[in-house]
C-alpha cells in the first residue's frame, strides 16, 4: 500500500498496486529520462507477465493448429482454444460456451454482426437505432449496412458536454420501426457509462434486439449479458490486459439463428462441393480460416489475472482515479472537462483554450507521460460538440493517484510554455 | 524544459500559431482546396488566386495545432509571387528539412523554424499539410479530392 492508495476511496485499499504494477514489464521504464506513466488505457492496455508467458508456453510446446489434426499437439491446441471460449463465456456469465465467437476484436465483432445478422434482417425503410457518442467501430459498419438494405440509422442523442444519453427522447427513439439497437457501455471518450441493463430492458419491451459495444466495459466492470439482456455483446482482448487480434463477440441462440456466416473458408464447413456447401452450427461457422489460437490462450490468461484482482474493485480504483482527475484538472486555468461530473468511468477528456490537443501531447510524452489527443474516433460528437480534438487521459488499475498529480503539474508547464511572451 | 521540445516549438511557430498571417477567406481565388489530417481532425482551407503561372495571393482558415496553424502561415508569406515551378521546388526543399533536419542553404529563414520537427516524427504531417494542399492545388486542372495526410 502506498501513501497515495490511502487517499483514495476506503473501497480501492485493498488493491496492492505496488504487487499489481510489478506484474506489467512495461510499466517499470524511463521515457525522455523520465518514468514512464501510462495514462493510454482506453486505446490499449499493459500486458501482465502471466498473458506474455501463457502465450510464450503455447508457442513452445503446443504450438499446432486447432480441430483438424489428430496428433497429441493439435488436441492440446483444441483445448487450449476451445478452453479459452469456455472462460470467455464464464467472464461475461454467458449461459454456454456455444454463444461465445472469437474475433479479432470489438471492430470485427460489430462488423460480423452487422453483416451476418444486419444483412439478412434489414431492409429499406428499417431503422438502425445508435446513439451520438459511439465510436466510429459502431457507427461505420451500420452505414455499411444501411446502404446494403436500404435501412437508415437514427441516433439518441447526447445531452451536451456532461455527456449522457438524453433518456427522455428514449421512448421516441425506441420506435415501431427500429430493428436493432446499437450503443456503447462506457464511452471512449466521455467517460459516460451507460444504464445499459436498462436500455435493453427498453428495448426488449418492444421487441428490440440489442447489440453492446464493451470495449471499454467489459475489463473494468463486472460484464454480465444475463443481467444486462443483450442480444450480443462485443469486446476486445488488447484493451484488457491481452494480445492484439483476438476479441468476443457473444450472440444469444436465437440470434445466431437468425444468421448468415460471415466468411468462408476452412474450420468452419460440414462439407463443401463445387457449387454448394454446408456449414457447421455457431460458432463455428463464424470462424473462417486457423483461428488466432495464442491470442486466445493470452485472453484467457487476462481474465484469470482480472478475476483474481476481482473487476468490482478495478472498478472502484478507476472510478476513484477518474474522478480525482476530474476534480484536480478542473483548477487549471481555461480548462473545458467532457462528461458527466459523477459516476464516470477512469477516464477524462478535456480541452485546453491557448493549447491545442497535439501539442499537449507532444509535450506530455517528453515528461514521460502517454496521453491521447485527436478525436478519438469519435468525430460526429466532437462536432456536435463544437469541438476538433481533446486530449484523454484514461486509468487503468495499475495507476496511481500520484499520476494524477503529476499530469495536473506537467499540463500546468505546457501551459505556462504555450503562455510564454502571449501578449 | 528538454531543448528538443525548444527546437520544435521555436519562437516564430509559437508566434505564428498566436497570430496567423493571411488567416481569411480570399476573394477572387482562383483555386480553393481543402487539406485533412483525418487521425487528429486538423483541417485546412487554402485559397490561392494565380495571375498566370504566378501566385499572386495565397491565404488560409482552418483549425490545427501549433505546428500545422504556423505551417500553414508561413507559407503563405513565402509563397506570395512564386511561379509554380519555384513554389513546388520551396515546397521539395522544405520537406527534405522536416523530415531529414537537412536544411538547404538558400531557405528562407522563417521557414528554418521547422528544421526541429524532423525530430517528431509523429509530427511531421501537421507541418505538411498545408503545403500539399498548395501543390496539388498547383496541377493545370482543378484538383479532384481535398488532399489527405493518410
Ligand atoms: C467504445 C469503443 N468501441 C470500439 C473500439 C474498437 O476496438 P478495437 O479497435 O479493439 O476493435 C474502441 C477502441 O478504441 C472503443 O473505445
Amino acid at each position: 500500500m502506498t501513501a497515495n492508495m490511502c487517499n483514495a476511496s476506503a473501497a480501492s485499499q485493498d488493491l496492492d498496486l505496488e504487487s499489481v504494477r510489478g506484474d506489467f514489464p512495461a510499466l517499470d521504464q524511463q521515457v525522455h529520462g523520465h518514468p514512464l506513466i501510462y495514462l493510454d488505457n482506453a486505446a490499449t492496455s499493459q500486458k501482465p507477465r502471466a498473458v506474455l508467458e501463457a502465450m510464450q508456453r503455447y508457442y513452445e510446446r503446443d504450438n499446432s493448429n486447432v480441430h483438424r489434426g489428430i496428433h497429441e499437439l493439435s488436441n492440446r491446441a483444441t483445448t487450449g482454444y476451445e478452453g479459452a471460449r469456455e472462460r470467455a463465456a464464464r467472464f461475461i456469465n454467458a449461459g454456454r460456451a456455444e454463444d461465445i465467437v472469437f474475433t479479432r476484436g470489438t471492430t470485427e465483432g460489430i462488423n460480423l454482426a452487422a453483416q451476418a445478422w444486419g444483412r439478412r434482417r434489414l431492409g429499406a425503410g428499417d431503422v438502425i437505432l445508435l446513439t451520438e457518442m459511439e465510436h466510429h467501430s459502431n457507427l461505420v459498419p451500420w452505414q455499411l449496412v444501411a446502404r446494403q438494405t436500404g435501412a437508415r440509422l437514427e441516433f439518441v442523442p447526447v445531452t451536451g458536454d456532461e455527456g449522457l444519453l438524453d433518456l427522455d427522447r428514449l421512448d421516441a427513439c425506441l420506435s415501431s420501426r427500429v430493428r436493432l439497437f446499437a450503443f456503447t457501455h462506457v464511452s471512449n471518450t466521455l467517460g459516460t457509462v451507460n444504464p445499459a441493463a436498462e436500455l435493453c430492458r427498453e428495448a426488449r419491451r418492444r421487441g428490440i434486439p440489442t447489440l453492446v459495444d464493451a470495449a471499454q466495459s467489459a475489463g473494468h466492470m463486472p460484464v454480465d449479458v444475463q443481467s444486462l439482456g443483450c442480444d450480443f455483446l462485443a469486446f476486445s482482448g488488447h484493451k484488457i490486459c491481452g494480445p492484439t487480434g483476438i476479441g468476443v463477440l457473444f450472440g444469444r441462440p436465437e440470434r445466431w439463428a437468425e444468421m448468415d456466416p460471415y466468411q468462408g473458408g476452412g474450420e468452419m464447413i460440414l462439407s463443401v462441393g463445387y457449387e454448394a456447401s454446408t456449414w457447421k452450427e455457431p460458432p463455428h461457422m463464424f470462424e473462417a480460416g486457423t483461428p488466432n489460437i495464442a491470442g486466445a490462450i493470452g485472453l484467457h490468461a487476462a481474465m484469470d489475472y482480472l478475476d483474481r484482482l476481482g473487476r468490482g474493485r478495478i472498478f472502484e480504483h478507476d472510478q476513484a482515479l477518474g474522478e480525482y482527475a476530474r476534480e484536480r484538472l478542473s483548477t487549471l486555468p481555461g480548462i473545458r472537462i467532457l462528461g458527466p461530473p459523477r459516476g464516470r468511468a477512469g477516464l477524462v477528456s478535456f480541452h485546453l483554450r491557448d493549447v491545442h490537443a497535439h501539442d499537449v501531447v507532444t509535450m506530455a510524452d517528453h515528461y514521460g507521460l502517454a496521453l491521447r489527443g485527436g478525436h478519438h474516433c469519435n468525430q460526429p460528437l466532437m462536432r456536435k460538440l463544437g469541438l476538433d480534438s481533446t486530449v484523454r487521459a484514461s486509468f487503468y488499475f495499475y495507476n496511481r493517484l500520484s499520476e494524477v498529480d503529476r499530469l495536473v503539474e506537467v499540463l500546468g508547464i505546457i501551459q505556462q510554455y504555450f503562455n510564454r511572451g502571449a501578449a | 524544459m528538454s531543448s528538443h521540445l525548444d527546437e520544435l516549438y521555436q519562437e516564430v511557430i509559437l508566434d505564428h500559431s498566436r497570430n496567423p498571417r493571411n488567416y481569411h477567406k480570399l476573394e477572387g481565388a482562383t483555386r480553393v482546396i481543402e487539406g485533412n489530417n483525418p487521425l487528429c481532425g486538423d483541417q485546412v482551407t487554402v485559397y490561392i488566386k494565380m495571375d498566370g503561372d504566378r501566385i499572386a495571393d495565397v491565404t488560409f482558415q482552418g483549425s490545427g495545432c501549433a505546428i500545422s496553424k504556423a505551417a500553414a502561415s508561413l507559407m503563405t508569406a513565402n509563397l506570395k509571387g512564386k511561379t509554380r515551378a519555384e513554389a513546388r521546388h520551396l515546397f521539395e526543399e522544405y520537406l527534405r528539412m522536416v523530415t531529414t533536419g537537412k536544411v538547404d542553404p538558400d531557405m528562407s529563414q522563417k521557414l528554418i523554424a521547422f528544421a526541429g520537427v524532423h525530430q517528431f516524427p509523429a509530427r511531421v504531417k501537421c507541418a505538411v499539410l498545408p503545403w500539399r494542399a498548395v501543390v496539388n492545388a498547383l496541377g493545370d486542372d482543378p484538383p479532384a479530392a481535398p488532399v489527405s495526410t493518410e
